[in-house]
Order: structure tokens, then C-alpha cells, then sequence
């Protein structure tokens, strides 16, 4: 089975090589191509979370299985200043540095599962899957 | 043979992950697995045809001919005494999953692979039986160590035997899916996806997925959808609906939605769906002339031929 | 990477040949407004078919892209999303309204010929 890679996220350039590490996994998987689409546009508005509140952090893509599925996680993790209110962050048009503020609402809806833990000291960790169909 | 044995010899080589046997506290099975393996190999012949015997006589198979019921009798046998003696079962669940694929598309059914599964233990352990009845404490041995190693190919086979057939029931409803939604094209540039029944969120992603492709592939620009024979709809799928609309749009294509029920125009007005995006028109017909009339076509009725003329100038 | 900006009659051509980085997209859309009013352009084509994703940031950038040559007085049309890109891009939110589209270049010619004729017509 294909082996988990780590993309660090400085710069805006960052987000493509994430999303295409994303993509290759995905196909080498068997990932649709849809599907593939789905994970590297999450990867893309993950990493670039990280450019532009965190400014550096990192993102690690690795195939997962449970049981017959087989899937895919994705973990962003930065250490900036987290964020403030998650709840508010998770609601559609919310954003604080000018975006389109669909970002992790619409992450979730690309993906099957969501998870996020963020806190004022240590930053933000995001980690998402998307199983095979 | 020869080659099968030098197989045989290469397989209890390698280690594998999953094994009947042994666990360190049944070490002492080893040798008894290793005389029944060698009793079953030596009547392999008579202990086959037995085991045919019981399967055409209790009626299972009846799909395959007497000639395939042996074939396939004798690979699973050989298989079965393979497993004892070397306690790896992944040759038989390849084997139990490829036997399944061959068999489900005749009409096989899960009960007569459990019986035939078991009808090999009751044959094997007759012969047991037959062979130590003078020593009965050895026999008892003999079938303790047998009967572990049995139930678990019983339930190899059966286990592989319904995960290939719930894999060939999700290919059907795919299948199915597939049909029961056609993008058609009715003339150049303008498809028509008429979608009947239920729609759940599978459906409606495949749906979206599929007229998406055929805007492609037939370059359309206009797209009608009927929704005449969609019953009922939930604020997810009018989502997936409103999605598939946007998407279209992006791909240059403009969408009509016709045949909206009271029902669901009532539910769409309720959960808010935002109705500005959607290019509604009553029914099937209405939808495909305003189609025409964005695609640029002249639309005339039959009735009046001769008005086409006037019109034009 | 750069993308080639061609000059066709009166409209603007930009194919992008692979994957931009952000600071690519922000370069095209400041040398596209710049180019229309010098080159006195009525309308854009962005050819997007190479795109294998579109995120927020592309969304908004080629939606400002659109807004601001509308101000520099040409017409802009996105041509050339592929099917499971724009489905992605629905699920995540972003529709590009107000911006229009188009299969691809021959269609996105055959839009911005019929919308400068109308407003020929009618002015």
C-alpha cells in the first residue's frame, strides 16, 4: 500500500504541490476521478488555511482502512493562533481575512468525515477523510 | 502431482499471517493434523466421489452438471486438506471468492455452498471415524484437532461465498442506478434527463456526476430536467438539485427544470431553496419549446405551416 | 508560470497551461485589466481546461478578474471547466455568479460574438 507523505506549507506555492500529492494518492488508490477532485480541492482550502492564518505548518496525507474500506485521511496541522470560536467558524460565509468565507463548512461537505481541535496556544489541526465508493 | 506438491511444499514454507493452526497451546494437534492430512490424501479418490455422491443426492448444485459438481469438488477438496495441513486459509478464500463468481450468475444460493461445505466435514469425519473406531482415544484426539480446523474452512467458504455475492447485488443496483437515469439528447446541443422515483443523496451525486459528463460530451447548452415522476423530495436532495443546476452553469449550460409537483414546489418554497437560481417551466413540453427557444430555433406549431413566412418578414 | 495572453480581433485570449500558484492567477488578472484598456478589447476568454481543481481563492480571483475588466469595459467569460472540477466547486460553495461560462473556447467565441452584437443593435 501506498506509503503517507508530509507537504510543509509555507507559501502559496505550497498549496499546489499539497493538492497534487493529494491527487496521486487518491488515483493510486482507485479514487474516481471525482472523487480525486473532491480531495485535492479539501487539500488545496487546507493548506491554504494554513498560509493565511498560520503562515507555516504542514500537511500529511496517508492511506487509511477500516474493516473493506479503504480511504484516505488528510491531517493539516499549524501552530498559529487557533481559532477563536469554532462553532462560528463552521458556519457557511464566516471568514476573518477577506476570503470567500466557505472554507471549512465547504471543506466538510467535500469530505466524509471532519474533525477539528484548535486552541489559542497550540494552534489548529484539521483531519479529514474520504472513503472509496 | 509432482508439480502440486512441490507448490504444496513451497506454501508451508512461507509464514503467513492467518493460520488454523498452531496456536502454541495446541502444538500437541500438529501431528495428529499431519496423519489426518496424510489419510485424506491417500483416499483422495474414493473420499471425492463420496463426497459428489452427497451433493447430487441431497440435491445440491442442481444448477451445474454432474461433470462440473466433480470438477469443482475436487479443487475445493484439495484446497480443504491443503488448509489443514498448512493451516493458511488465503488460498482457499481466493479460491472460495473466485468459485462464487462463477457460480452466483447460475443461480447457486448461499444454503446449498454452506451444505456442500459441510457435507465435505461430515464425509471427512466418517472416514475418521471408519479408520480409528478400534482406537477410541485416539479418535477423539483426531477429531478435536480436526474439528477447528473444519468449522473454520466451513466459514471461509460461506463468508467469501456472501461477500462475493453482496459484492455482484452493489454492481446490479449500479447497474440499475445507471439505467434509471439516461441523459438524452433530443436534438444538437439540448439533453433531456427525465428522472423517475426515488432519489436519495447517492443518486442525485451520480445523477449530477452523469449529466455532467453528457453536457461534455454532447457540447449542450441547454439542459431540461423532469422531475414529473420524483414523488417527494428533502431539503438535501433539492440541494443536490439546485448543486446540479450551478454546475451545469458552470460548464456553460443553461438548466429548465419542468414537472415540479404542487408537493415539492410546496417543499422547496418551505426550506427556503433559493428559487432565483432555478429556470422553472410547468411541464415537459413547455420545457423543451423554451429550450428551443434559448437554443435559437424557430418554433412553429403544425397547425398554421404557412405562417413561418409571414413571420419572417 | 506565466500565462500567454493572445490578442484576437477585438477579444483577449488567456489559455492556462497548468497549475497556478496563487501569485500566478493575482498576475493574470492585473495583466488582463491592464491589457483590455490598452489594447482597447471588448471581451476575455480564460481558458480553464487545464484546471484540475478550483478553490476559493482561484473562484474569487477569476471572480474579481471578471468584475474588473466589466468596469474596463470588456466582457469576460470563463470557458473550459471540466465536469468533476464544477462539481467540486458547487459542493464547496462556489458558483462564480455573475460571471459568465462557457464549454470551451470555440463556445466562449460564439457567446461574446452574439453579446457584442446585441449590444451593437441595440446601441
Amino acid at each position: 500500500m501506498a506509503s503517507e507523505t508530509v507537504v510543509p506549507i509555507n507559501a502559496d506555492v505550497d498549496v499546489v504541490v499539497a493538492r497534487q500529492r493529494g491527487r496521486e494518492l487518491a488515483s493510486e488508490l482507485g479514487f474516481v476521478p471525482t472523487d480525486s477532485t473532491l480531495i485535492a480541492t479539501a487539500i488545496s482550502e487546507l493548506a491554504r488555511n494554513i498560509v493565511c492564518y498560520a503562515k507555516h505548518g504542514e500537511i500529511l496525507i496517508k492511506p487509511v482502512q477500516s474493516g473493506d474500506r479503504v480511504g484516505i485521511a488528510v491531517v493539516a496541522r499549524d501552530k498559529g493562533p487557533g481559532i477563536a470560536n469554532i462553532s462560528l467558524a463552521m458556519q457557511d460565509g464566516f471568514t476573518t481575512s477577506g476570503g470567500l468565507g466557505l472554507g471549512l463548512p465547504g471543506v466538510k461537505r467535500l469530505v466524509d468525515e471532519f474533525h477539528l481541535v484548535s486552541n489559542a496556544n497550540s494552534g489548529t489541526t484539521v483531519t479529514i477523510k474520504k472513503w472509496k465508493r | 502431482m509432482g508439480d502440486q506438491k512441490s507448490k504444496r511444499e513451497e506454501r508451508i514454507g512461507s509464514t503467513s499471517p492467518s493460520r488454523v493452526v498452531p496456536s502454541s497451546s495446541e502444538e500437541s494437534a500438529v501431528p495428529l493434523l499431519r496423519e489426518l492430512v496424510a489419510h485424506l490424501r491417500k483416499n483422495r479418490t474414493q473420499l471425492r466421489e463420496e463426497w459428489a455422491r452427497r451433493i447430487t443426492e441431497a440435491k445440491l448444485l442442481t444448477a451445474m452438471t454432474r461433470e462440473e459438481i466433480f470438477a469443482e469438488a475436487t479443487s475445493v477438496y484439495d484446497n480443504y486438506v491443503e488448509v489443514l495441513e498448512t493451516g493458511a486459509v488465503e488460498a482457499l478464500q481466493a479460491y472460495a471468492r473466485d468459485l462464487s463468481e462463477r457460480i452466483i450468475p447460475r443461480g447457486v444460493e448461499t444454503d446449498e455452498v454452506v451444505g456442500i461445505v459441510l457435507l465435505l466435514r461430515d464425509v471427512l469425519a466418517r472416514s475418521l471415524f471408519a479408520k480409528y473406531q478400534a482406537d477410541f482415544q485416539l479418535l477423539n484426539r483426531i477429531l478435536d484437532a480436526y474439528e477447528p480446523a473444519a468449522n473454520r474452512i466451513a466459514n471461509t467458504v460461506a463468508v467469501g461465498f456472501v461477500q462475493e455475492r453482496e459484492r455482484i447485488i452493489r454492481q446490479q443496483q449500479e447497474a440499475i442506478r445507471e439505467l434509471s437515469t439516461p441523459v438524452l439528447q433530443v436534438r444538437e446541443r439540448l439533453l433531456i434527463l427525465p428522472i423517475i422515483g426515488v432519489i436519495d443523496p447517492q443518486r442525485a451525486r451520480q445523477l449530477t456526476e452523469q449529466l455532467l459528463r453528457g453536457i461534455r460530451t454532447n457540447r449542450a447548452r441547454v439542459v431540461v430536467i423532469d422531475i414529473t415522476g420524483v414523488a417527494a423530495m428533502d431539503v438535501t436532495v433539492a440541494n443536490h438539485l439546485v448543486q446540479t443546476v450551478e454546475a451545469s452553469r458552470l460548464l456553460g449550460a443553461t438548466v429548465i427544470v419542468t414537472g415540479l409537483s404542487p408537493e415539492i414546489a410546496q417543499t422547496l418554497v418551505t426550506i427556503g431553496v433559493d428559487l432565483g437560481k432555478m429556470n422553472t417551466v410547468g411541464d415537459l413540453q413547455g420545457g423543451i419549446e423554451e429550450a428551443e427557444r434559448l437554443l435559437g430555433y424557430k418554433v412553429t406549431p403544425f397547425a398554421t405551416p404557412f405562417s413561418e413566412t409571414s413571420q419572417e418578414t | 508560470m506565466q500565462v500567454p495572453i493572445l490578442k484576437q480581433g477585438q477579444y483577449l485570449i488567456a489559455s492556462i497551461q497548468g497549475a497556478l500558484g496563487d501569485q500566478d492567477l493575482v498576475q493574470l488578472r492585473d495583466a488582463l485589466a491592464e491589457k483590455v484598456g490598452r489594447l482597447r478589447a471588448r471581451g476575455v476568454i480564460v481558458d480553464v481546461t487545464v484546471l484540475d481543481v478550483m478553490d476559493s481563492f482561484a473562484s474569487r480571483t477569476l471572480r474579481d478578474l471578471a468584475h474588473m475588466t466589466r468596469l474596463r469595459g470588456a466582457e469576460t467569460v470563463i470557458v473550459g471547466i471540466q465536469p468533476e472540477v464544477a462539481f467540486a466547486m458547487v459542493q464547496l460553495g462556489l458558483t462564480l455568479e455573475g460571471v459568465d461560462t462557457a464549454l470551451d473556447l470555440e463556445e466562449g467565441l460564439a457567446f461574446l460574438d452574439k453579446k457584442m452584437k446585441r449590444s451593437r443593435s441595440r446601441g
